[in-house]
């Protein structure tokens, strides 16, 4: 039973995790149809920004949570650069092209932010500082859930519900729903459409940042490369709760999240990829429209 | 212009601002240094100063072309040079025989290294082949061709360590697994849309690579398979050198059979169809072709040549491992079939001959080599999306025989 | 509509729901051997639907889709995929046309040939003395075919060069080269100017007569519809309201009620 409780709060966490990036997914798909390869790279940058800052201050000398706020801060100021940036240079120019070409551009792009990491950095893992401090009142559980974990979910939550509030009522949001319901008519009410997608792609790098800098503290160190897994396996999320819909995605996320947890804890951890895709296989075949996504027939 | 000037400045300065951190600051965690490398901001700005006029002028170009379009004055009357040195037999048939010359000749002018690394290369644009047909003819996207490479290579490696069986035993076997594989994949994802297509066959690839890696008693795990013989050829013993060579020849056959079947089948009832479903699935299926058997053949057909590069890539090497079997593989090989021209036979080949040697050759060049992947498949899409060469349509010319043959 | 022994196509009671909305609604259509029969109403009727429905895009909620093949068993067909429905014998068009863009013309016709012909992947490489034959009349009747629509000095260019009117006679052989007894044509007309209008009203006519082909036709030109139609169908809201001869279907309150307001249209 604990064992239980234990694999259930370290498949919530990464539910968690995948959920802040598969957002960005799913928003992003909602709006224009594509598979935004590269939000792993974002939400990658981001881990690593806020990793070069945390280090440079605690070098100068600032402490704990201050640290922790200002690296997160400037972590999602850069990861919403690197969203607006990618998309003006790599999709913007594609919006009228057919469709697999914006995915291979997605694909080049997250080539390329990979190893433009790699060259500038390094290529071997980083250790990422602490930046959760220890709370005393999770010491009863610290075996089942730690400090650590605890930040993440609320974290997530909060992010979550901030999206949700801003989407539901907020002037952006509606011209973000009207956009991903017709994005012809919602041009011809008025709403910009270029700025609805501008940031559609900053909010949903804010998410994966905020993600980044919470994995990178809780993992304690990272790469150039963990974007890549984390991307997929969000996007994974995204489908398996039925793309371009937002609370599908943290449905599918979470239930991606406890499913690797589980497959890790009782069966091998060498496994844990496997069973992550053969849930995305088995949905798309028996619900190609993901857990909460409608079905729509293709008007012909 | 000065405009142009202006604004590339201001681009320049927000590269500035976006690669600070990245490109300027380097924390050492451990010892607690930090490292402010100036310098490269001055590159990043220079850089994206002059990057960004380039870009604004190729954009500026990329419009006024497509506006032409629109207005209907037919840019094909202008072929480019290539088309038109494919297009003339006066042309393309001394260009072929100084080809062929100069391919027959290769192995016997360069030492032993050289002729290996153009066999990796021709192994690549056997692979570039085998994925123009799926990707490029039937427009599936496919992220994890290389785990019929792997099957490929493995079921060499396999076949041969536990029952010893040979290359030439294993080959067309290995072609057969890939094709096995590339249809039970393939089954299951019939129905998926292409991006969806995209990330599933992504996750077949990283199985594939996990339990290879995984099942220990039948693929050895991470240590991989060693002591793989090279092609033998009728018993004969030979020496590294002349292996190497006999590789090196084999490899320009089965390229040239490549080209000879995948022509063959371009202008096909089959390559029709493949390239129908490309272009509208739903008329495609509407016109009554069958999408499953049409997109499972593209699927099988594929992957065939990937399990075929693949028994030769374990007989190059002698020794294969996961490592050989990563998502950088299947990316390269996507990135081949987009630079050549999706579809286009020519162009891919040059584009995996380019994207092998370049970094092979220019050592300097193979730090940068994914940054550039990465840069060239961006900028492939959006300026030149259909490719280095693009393919080009063939012409029926069958009225006027068929009439004549009605006559008779 | 009593049944004749030379009924093509006979719907019963079609009805499609797309969640809440029924796009089609009960509605029960028959073709004979030599007819053309149009389909009417005011847009969004579900016209195109229930011809999606007829062809095998979609499967219907309900009802029954039986077609009576000349010289061949009777079979109903709701549910076959499309590709099923048209190697039994009916080819459709598309409103929204559907060309393959980046084939050539002559080519987007001998797709059409493809499930009249049957050369395989093996058969493709060896190219023998089958496969051969095969793509010869391939090419053949997809020249006869242009000609027909009078597109064959367009045969190589890319069908996506093709002006509006000749990408919607590119549809009709495309079609035709599916070898049907039933052709199924979405608002052939649209977007054409009155002389193509004109031309059209007698290729259609033409493919009926010498082809031997009957037609469904779903037209909002009812100049066209009048001139050419045996029968008629009209459909508002999903219902059938009517369904006669051009004449009664011209002076029927039901119908002009339906077109009130449309009148530019119709
Ligand atoms: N794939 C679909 N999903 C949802 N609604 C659809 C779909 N196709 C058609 N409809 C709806 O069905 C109704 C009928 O449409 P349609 O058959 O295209 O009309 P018509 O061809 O008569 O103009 C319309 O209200 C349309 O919005
Ligand atoms: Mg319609």
């Amino acid at each position: 039973m604990e064992y239980f409780l234990e694999l259930s709060s370290s498949g919530l966490v990464r539910g968690s995790i995948y959920a802040l990036i598969a957002l960005g997914y799913t928003m992003v798909y909602g709006i224009i149809q594509l598979i935004n390869f590269a939000h792993g790279e974002i939400y990658m940058i981001g881990a690593f920004v806020a990793l070069i800052v945390s280090g440079v201050l605690t070098i100068y000398g600032f402490s704990g949570v201050s640290i922790l706020i200002l690296a997160a801060l400037i972590a999602a100021i850069y990861a919403a650069a690197y969203g607006y940036t990618l998309e003006k240079i790599a999709y913007r120019p594609l919006r009228n092209a057919p469709r697999l070409s914006p995915l291979i551009s997605a694909i080049g792009m997250s080539l390329f932010l990979q190893n433009y990491v790699l060259l500038a950095q390094t290529p071997d893992f980083l250790r990422f500082p602490a930046l959760i401090p220890d709370f005393e009142f999770m010491e009863p559980i610290a075996h089942i859930m730690g400090s650590a974990e605890l930040v993440i979910l609320v974290t997530s939550a909060i992010s979550m519900v901030g999206l949700t509030v801003l989407i539901k009522y907020t002037r952006i949001g509606k011209a973000m729903r009207a956009t991903q319901q017709d994005m012809v008519m919602a041009r011809l009410v008025g709403v910009n459409v270029d700025n609805v997608i501008s940031v559609t792609f900053i909010i949903g790098s804010v998410l994966a940042a905020i993600g980044g800098v919470l994995v990178g503290s809780y993992i304690g160190q990272i790469n150039f490369y963990i974007g890549f897994m984390a991307g997929v396996k969000a996007f994974t999320a995204a489908v398996l709760g039925g793309i371009g819909n937002v609370p599908g995605a943290v449905l599918g996320a979470l239930v991606l999240g406890l499913t690797e947890a589980y497959a890790a804890g009782y069966i091998s951890s060498a496994y844990e990829d496997v069973f992550a895709f053969g849930v995305l296989v088995l949905i798309l075949i028996l619900r190609p429209s993901g857990l909460l996504g409608k079905a729509v027939k293709q008007k012909v | 212009m000065v405009d142009n000037i202006k604004r590339s400045l201001l681009v320049a300065l927000w590269f500035v601002f976006l690669t600070f951190p990245l490109m300027v600051v380097k924390v050492n965690t451990l010892k607690s240094i930090v490292e402010w490398r100036w310098m490269n901001m001055l590159w990043v700005a220079i850089g994206a100063f002059a990057l960004s006029l380039v870009w604004r002028w190729a954009m500026a170009r990329r419009q006024l072309k497509s506006k032409k379009a629109e207005q209907g004055e037919d840019e094909s009357v202008k072929a480019g040079f290539a088309t038109r040195l494919m297009e003339d037999p006066k042309l393309y048939k001394p260009a072929l025989i100084v080809i062929a010359l100069a391919t027959i000749v290769f192995p016997l002018v360069v030492d032993i290294y050289q002729t290996n690394i153009m066999v990796l290369a021709l192994i690549f644009v056997v692979l570039g082949l085998g994925l123009n047909v799926t990707v490029g003819l039937a427009g599936l996207l496919d992220l994890g061709y290389v785990a019929f490479f792997a099957v490929g290579a493995y079921t060499y490696g396999v076949l041969n360590s536990f029952y010893g069986l040979g290359f030439w035993t294993c080959l067309p076997i290995g072609g057969l697994m890939g094709a096995l594989f590339g249809i039970a994949l393939g089954f299951p994802i019939l129905r998926l849309r292409g991006d969806y297509l995209a990330i599933v066959t992504l996750g077949f690839g990283s199985i594939a690579k996990i339990v290879i890696e995984n099942w220990e008693e039948v693929f050895n795990g991470a240590k991989g398979i060693a002591g793989i013989p090279r092609p033998g050829f009728f018993g004969a013993e030979m020496n590294i050198t002349s292996a190497t060579t006999y590789t090196y020849y084999l490899m320009i056959l089965m390229v040239v059979f490549a080209i000879f079947i995948t022509n063959r089948l371009k202008d096909s009832r089959i390559g029709r169809a493949w390239m129908a479903l490309r272009e509208d699935e739903i008329a495609c299926v509407a016109m009554g072709v069958d999408m499953a058997k049409t997109k499972l053949g593209a699927y099988a057909f594929g992957a065939f040549w990937a399990g075929l590069a693949g028994v030769i890539f374990a007989a190059r090497n002698t020794y294969i491992n996961p490592n050989s079997f990563t998502f950088m593989e299947s990316a390269l090989v996507l990135s081949i079939v987009v630079m050549g021209g999706m579809g286009s036979i020519i162009g891919v080949i040059i584009a995996a001959l380019v994207l092998i040697l370049m970094p092979e050759y220019l050592r300097a060049f193979s730090e940068y080599r994914m940054l550039m992947f990465g840069a060239v498949m961006v900028l492939m899409m959006i300026f030149r999306p259909e490719g280095l060469i693009a393919n080009v349509r063939r012409k029926y010319t069958g009225r006027k025989v068929t009439t004549e043959d009605a006559n008779a | 509509m009593p049944e004749t022994n030379n009924t093509l196509l006979e719907v019963k009671n079609l009805t499609m729901d797309f969640g809440g909305l029924r796009a089609v609604d009960a509605v029960s259509l028959s073709v004979s051997a030599g007819e053309i029969v149009a389909l009417i109403g005011p847009n969004g009727a579900g016209k195109t639907t229930f011809f999606n429905c007829v062809t095998g895009i979609y499967k219907p909620t309900k009802g029954d889709v039986l077609v009576h093949p000349p010289e061949k068993k009777s079979q109903k067909i709701n549910g076959f995929k499309s590709n099923r429905v048209t190697t039994i014998g009916m080819a459709r068009t598309f409103q929204n046309i559907r060309l393959f863009q980046n084939m050539t013309v002559l080519e987007n016709v001998m797709i059409g040939r493809h499930c009249r012909t049957t050369t395989n992947i093996v058969g493709a490489i060896l190219r023998g003395k089958k496969t051969k034959r095969q793509e010869r009349e391939t090419v053949e009747r997809s020249y006869e075919l242009l000609e027909k629509v009078g597109l064959v000095d367009d045969a190589d260019e890319f069908a996506k060069n093709l002006p509006y009117g000749a990408q919607r006679r590119l549809e009709i052989a495309r079609a035709m080269a599916t070898d049907p007894f039933l052709l199924l044509l979405d608002e052939p007309a649209a977007g054409m100017n009155p002389q193509e209008t004109k031309d059209l009203d007698e290729l259609i006519v033409r493919i009926r007569d010498t082809e031997k082909i009957a037609i469904l036709l779903i037209e909002h030109d009812m100049k066209l519809v009048m001139n050419i139609s045996d029968r008629i169908y009209v459909m508002e809201y999903g219902k059938e309201i009517a369904q006669g001869a051009p004449m009664d279907i011209r002076n029927n309150p039901k119908v002009i009620e339906a077109y009130l307001g449309e009148e530019t249209d119709a």
